[in-house]
């Protein structure tokens, strides 16, 4: 049964901005200005969010940005969360659009340590696993066998679990998303601006470019990868408490990894492979979050 | 049959050149991050240095890759990382330590426009003084600044030889432009190109001290598994490596980075100077600017003007006396440079006040034009 989403637009990203065309990324945006409404300053590091929401010729985002280096997010959202604060104005929030790169990698140490004082930030990373704004390079977040400019034969190691890592901290929210989940995504987005302290959602973004993708499939993926159980969509509160938000794990990871020009020096026994660690961490999870089917 | 080694010819992007230079000059290892406009150096080095036994890294971040290629010299290796100017910044306490513990290290920042995030996909020559004092505390440093793609190529295998004769951090800056330009340049057969190996400490030298200079100033270097018991250290040390608070000692200690490169200057100083003999009217340029200039020398000289060109390739130690001896006859030197003026203060201490010294410069990331310079050297010939 097809089902409508309520979506209202009140026009806090505007058409003309600068992402590659057909790109995902700037839906997410969206539907994340949109959601939080007007009276709030976005943080945003070198990224392809900074590409989209900034010069082109005006911002896109109809909230003041402050572009940040790449090291420093939440460090420079922290310093603008606790002016606010001192001047009276805690209902301002305090949100980051990052990427994959300055989260995960560079901009790690201000991101563990702004948990670790629980500073008041709704951080947004959107993680395209890798550095597809300087050409497509990986980064930690690029998952295990993936080709980029950097691992031309496939990075050899495993994609970092940053929700585990932020969990182990006990961040009061913390939270999986995709562009192919938009009532997923308002909710979780909702649901976090109830929520004091520290809160992070990591939203998957297909890279039509870098993954190798067709210009018009950037949903698809995204619920592929989610259908396939290699990004699984969850939610961790306290560090504690795991809600997992699609039970069923319906689809061989080949029908997602096939699909991208990133994976395709891959033979069937690597695939192989790749099938049963997302298995393996997909059982990991459910013991965590308690259900089984 | 010629004997002649062979060379061979390839159409190359400038930041491909400084890849392919450095395999040629001997590094095997490189640690880098990703930055516009040098990734292409990084993703060359991935798919080149496993063929030659070599090792790449992508690490977490500028100043993790600045400490890995610091870790990877101390191991044995010819080590470097490439970056652009909000990494090069990044990367300078790390570099501080390079000089203090004289680790031979080659750094590329192929220059974008600044400061901060600046102009990335831009050309600029800002960086010139970030090179040369970016890190704190008093101490040499070798830059170079090459104007060609073939020229990155041979300033990189030369900044490996400098950087291992002399144990110091090399930093080589180049424009955005010349790190993507593609020109043909003819690389040289392997067994041609000279090699220089950094001295190790024997490992028999009961007597070893760590930093005790050798006959050419420079200290030999332990290698860790020789059995050498010494201590490597960003403290002021003296000549057995360990921290020192002597004030004779810290002396020492600092005259030594700051003036070990003055008695080798003949092997480290490079510079071109084009039309030099009877000019009356210099330019001093570097690196995409010094190209333009060229062409307005030649320009100049056609209308009957007699204008020169002085090209430092070694920027830093800056190749002073060469350009006293060219300007004594010239009555006006221009400083062309792609920042607010930063080599011009250089230029000025040294011209003399005979010379009347003129700044061209632009912040707007665009190159300077030849048609700029001409202007310029006609305006000061006419004077």
């Amino acid at each position: 049964m097809a089902k409508t989403i309520e979506f209202h637009d009140e026009g806090l990203f505007h058409s003309g901005h600068a992402a590659c065309p057909g790109c995902v990324e700037a839906l997410a945006i969206r539907v994340i200005a949109n959601r939080i409404g007007r009276n709030a300053v976005a943080v945003v590091p070198p990224s392809c969010s900074a590409v989209i929401v900034g010069p082109h010729p005006n911002s896109a985002l109809d909230i003041p940005v402050y572009h940040t280096s790449l090291e420093s997010s939440a460090a420079s959202a922290s310093g603008i969360r606790r002016a606010l604060n001192a001047s009276d104005r805690r209902d301002t929030e305090v949100i980051v659009l990052a990427g994959d790169g300055g989260t995960y990698d560079i901009g790690f140490q201000a991101l563990s340590s702004a948990v670790e004082r629980n500073e008041d930030i709704l951080y947004f990373c959107f993680d395209n696993e890798g550095y597809m704004n300087t050409g497509g390079q990986k980064s930690s977040s690029t998952p295990w066998l993936a080709a980029t400019g950097s691992t031309p034969r496939g990075k050899p190691s495993k994609k970092k679990n940053l929700v585990e890592i932020l969990a182990a901290h006990g961040i009061p929210y913390v939270a999986t998303a995709t562009p192919g989940h938009l009532d997923d995504l308002g909710r979780k987005i909702d649901k976090a601006m109830t929520i004091d302290g520290m809160r992070m959602i990591i939203i998957l973004i297909p890279c039509l470019d870098g993954w190798g993708l067709a210009d018009d499939v950037g949903v698809t993926m995204a619920r592929l990868a989610v259908e396939c159980g290699i990004f699984p969509l969850y939610e961790v509160e306290q560090g504690r408490t795991y809600t997992l938000n699609r039970q069923s794990k319906t689809l061989p990871v080949g029908e997602y990894l096939k699909k991208q020009k990133r994976y395709r020096h891959l033979n069937e026994a690597q695939i192989g492979l790749i099938q049963a660690e997302v298995d393996e961490d997909w059982m990991r999870l459910l013991e965590k979050t308690g259900s089984r089917r | 049959m010629s004997t002649e080694p062979a060379t061979t010819t390839q159409n190359l992007e400038g930041n491909e050149a400084c890849a392919l230079g450095a395999i040629a000059g001997g590094c095997r290892f490189y640690a880098g991050y990703p930055i516009t406009p040098s990734s292409e150096i990084a993703e060359r080095m991935a798919s080149e240095l496993p063929g030659v036994g070599g090792v790449f890294i992508q690490m977490e971040d500028e100043i993790a890759s600045m400490a890995a290629i610091l870790g990877a010299s101390m191991g044995g290796l010819k080590v470097m990382t490439a970056t652009s100017g909000p990494g090069f910044s990044l990367k300078q306490e790390n570099l501080g330590l390079a000089v203090a513990t004289e680790i031979p290290c080659v750094i590329i920042d192929v220059m974008r426009g600044g400061p901060s995030t600046g102009l990335p996909t831009r050309p600029a020559q800002g960086d010139y003084m970030q090179a040369r004092w970016g890190t704190h505390g008093d101490h040499a440093i070798i830059v170079l600044t090459p104007a060609s793609v073939a020229e990155i190529y041979a300033q990189t295998i030369r900044a490996f030889n400098l950087a291992e004769a002399f144990r110091t951090p090399v930093v080589i800056l180049y424009e955005e432009t010349i790190g993507h330009l593609r020109e043909t340049v003819d690389l040289p057969a392997p067994e041609t190109i000279e090699i220089i190996d950094r001295q190790w400490a024997a490992p028999d030298d009961r007597n070893f001290l760590p930093y005790r200079p050798g006959t050419d100033g420079i200290p030999a270097m332990p290698r860790p598994g020789d059995g050498h018991r010494t201590h490597m250290t960003g403290l002021t040390h003296g000549e057995d490596g360990f921290p020192t608070q002597k004030p004779e000692a810290i002396a020492a200690a600092n005259r030594h980075l700051s003036h070990k490169l003055e008695p080798h200057l003949d092997r480290i100083e490079q510079f071109e100077i084009v039309a030099g003999e009877d000019a009356e009217v210099i330019v001093v340029a570097c690196g995409l600017v010094a190209r333009a200039a060229k062409r307005a020398v030649a320009k100049a000289r056609a209308k009957g003007i007699r204008a020169g060109l002085f090209r430092p390739i070694t920027l830093w130690p800056f190749p002073t006396l060469p350009l006293q001896a060219l300007l004594q006859p010239a009555g006006a030197v221009i400083v062309a440079e792609m920042n607010a003026g930063q080599l011009i203060a250089e230029v000025e201490r040294h011209a003399g006040d005979h010379c009347r010294v003129v700044g061209l410069n632009r912040i707007d990331g665009e190159a300077i034009t030849p048609s700029q310079i001409l202007q310029q050297i006609e305006e000061l010939a006419n004077d």
